[in-house]
């Protein structure tokens, strides 16, 4: 079973996103880039599903700009064993990245695509089930275990109750969650070993896909600053102020 | 006049109320109808229609929407939309994000996650970055597919209306996925999201032993819900439905005390908009001081106690 990993480079999550002061979005000149932690929960995933013997080949595709390659050598490094640059310097909405993404699907027939859950940038969490959609496929989203057992696949899913199993048929589509898995660090043997790897060239063109976006961001603010507060040297003195908001007689 | 199609939540029997915050949102868009999806979901739709503002009630009564699937409840979503409706309104509940984008891309619509104010047909605000900012954005699709944070609405009253029932027929299983169990937590306690006040713990905590032999107490005398952070949660302290943040609950109750935790971005963005943060926090340096309104400096294993005693 080949299992298609897409990733995505954002600003990394150590860095505190600055608003710019024209409204047009975050400032991300200069800033620390990354792939998007979920997605690396995502190739690690596909890589123990490799390791168990459940998966023979993993591929990582990312939609962005030239520097998406960087991410996609991440994922090599990590494991993955070739990888698809879909290259454009727009921004790609989830609608578009999941045609972008069937089309690569139609075309590669993996058994499981395995995607983050949300990208933290725009924290939109749509593509993995508009794929899903497309694709006419199962959607196990925001998974904290996966078993493969044959042509079927058991998703444990965290739900706002608790946890949730769902059965999928494959191919199907997983979304991961923060307890998946911890990724692990790529060795420097492998980040020089993926530079020999394959990576596709491709354009959004080559799938027939528009990416014109449907949604334009009209302006991007910060949000309202909470007013500094006060510290209080004793339990006492915190529940007298506690009091005095109202909260608790 | 424009019609807004609600996605309802239910379990066992009972609207969420993330339902009625997404009606809020619906009935500043137009005429609002419901979507009752589930299986011997009767007694739900009635309710629903009751929901003040809801004109119509649509009830797919089927064993195939019995566990919320996706695969199954999304094409009857999408078909009800594509006939009568001009939005869908989701709740931002998991059960919402895992099935609004499945209708928007059957319906060929980019969907707006997580809206927190509607600023007219087709604009409306979201945020991004873990909240660190806020965007406007405008939506050029004809039909608009949006999920809604549950804490930037008001809820709908859930008496009031007087609605129309209407069974809906077709689908059914399409035959890509099952449920197959859950282990959904049986609690005591007011729900993270509409909890009047909440004690979160982190990972000073240490274990789940201490977890909840100093934050249980303390949230039993204040009659709040209890909530985690992430380093929490992921060292086995709590559940994973306790965690708070930009990848776990939205919350902003009256009250939210914050009892070892850091204050990372990731955090704060599922609790800075509560009313009134309190903080305890041995660093006097942690971030969490930032957005706190009474912050205590010290060693939680003796202040905690102190705390629930004197409370
Ligand atoms: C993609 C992604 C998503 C994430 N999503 C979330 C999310 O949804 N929610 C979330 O919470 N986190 C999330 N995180 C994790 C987040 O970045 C932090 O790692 C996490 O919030 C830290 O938890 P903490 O504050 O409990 O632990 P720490 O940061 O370790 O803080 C512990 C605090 O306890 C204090 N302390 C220690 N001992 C004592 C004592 N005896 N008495 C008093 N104080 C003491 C310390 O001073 C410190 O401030 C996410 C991270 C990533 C990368």
């Amino acid at each position: 079973m080949k299992i298609l990993v897409p990733v995505k480079r954002v600003l990394d999550y150590n860095v505190k996103p600055r608003v710019k002061a024209d409204g047009t979005g975050v400032d991300l000149a200069n800033v620390k880039m990354s792939m998007n932690p979920f997605d690396e929960i995502a190739v690690e995933e596909a890589i123990r599903l490799k390791e168990k013997g459940a998966a023979t080949e993993i591929v990582a595709v990312s939609v962005g700009p030239a520097k998406a390659q960087e991410t996609l050598r991440t994922a090599l490094a990590m494991g993955a064993d070739r990888a698809i640059h879909v290259q454009t310097d727009d921004e790609v909405e989830p609608l578009a990245v999941a045609k972008i993404l069937k089309a690569i699907a139609d075309e590669e027939t993996p058994g499981l695509v395995i995607l983050g859950k949300q990208a933290i940038d725009d924290d939109s969490n749509q593509t993995g089930q508009m794929l899903a959609a497309l694709l006419n496929w199962g959607q196990g989203t925001f998974a904290s275990k996966v078993e493969v057992d044959g042509s079927s696949v058991n998703v444990t899913r965290e739900v706002d109750g608790g946890l949730e199993t769902v059965k999928l048929s494959t191919p199907a589509i997983v979304t991961t969650d923060l307890r998946l898995n911890e990724p692990r660090y790529a060795t420097l043997p492998n980040i020089m070993k993926a530079k020999s790897k394959p990576l596709a060239a491709k354009t959004p063109g080559d799938y027939g896909v528009d990416t014109a976006p449907r949604l334009t961001i009209t302006n991007v603010v910060e949000p309202a600053k909470r007013s500094a507060g006060i510290k209080v040297g004793s339990v006492d003195e915190l529940i007298a102020k506690i009091k005095e908001t109202g909260v608790i007689a | 006049m424009s019609v807004a199609l609600v996605l309802v939540e239910h379990e066992g029997g009972a609207i969420k109320d993330a339902t009625l915050s997404a009606v809020t949102a619906a009935s500043q868009l137009g005429e609002v109808h419901a979507l009752v999806a589930g299986q011997g979901v009767g007694a739900v739709a009635d309710a629903a229609a009751k929901i003040a503002g809801v004109t119509k009630v649509h009830v797919a009564d089927d064993a195939a929407y019995g566990h919320n699937l996706a695969e199954n409840v999304a094409p009857v979503a999408a078909a009800i939309v594509k006939d009568h409706c001009d939005y869908l309104v989701a709740p931002a509940t998991t059960t919402g994000k895992n099935i609004a984008p499945r209708v928007a891309a059957l319906l060929d619509v980019m969907q707006v996650s997580d809206i927190l104010s509607v600023e007219g047909p087709d604009t409306f605000t979201r945020p991004i970055y873990a909240g660190n900012a806020i965007a406007t954005v405008k939506s050029s699709d004809a039909k608009k597919v949006l999920t809604v944070r549950g804490t930037a609405f008001a809820k709908a009253p859930a008496e009031g209306g007087s609605g129309s029932v209407e069974a809906w027929s077709g689908g059914g299983d399409a035959g890509l996925s099952s449920f197959v169990g859950a282990e959904i937590a049986a609690s005591e306690r007011p729900e993270l999201t509409s909890a009047k006040i909440i004690v979160s713990g982190g990972r000073a905590l240490g274990s789940s032993e201490e977890f909840h032999r100093l934050i249980d107490p303390l949230a039993d005398r204040l009659g709040a819900g209890v909530g985690a952070s992430r380093a929490a949660v992921d060292a086995g302290y709590a559940p994973n439905d306790y965690q708070v943040g930009q990848t776990g609950k939205i919350v902003a109750p009256e009250l939210y005390v914050a009892i070892g935790i850091s204050g990372a971005i990731q955090h704060l963005a599922g609790m800075k908009d509560s009313k009134t943060i309190v903080a305890i926090n041995k660093d006097e340096d942690a971030p969490i001081f930032q957005v706190a309104d009474i912050g205590l400096v010290g060693d939680l294993f003796k202040l905690v106690p102190e705390l629930t005693e004197k409370l």
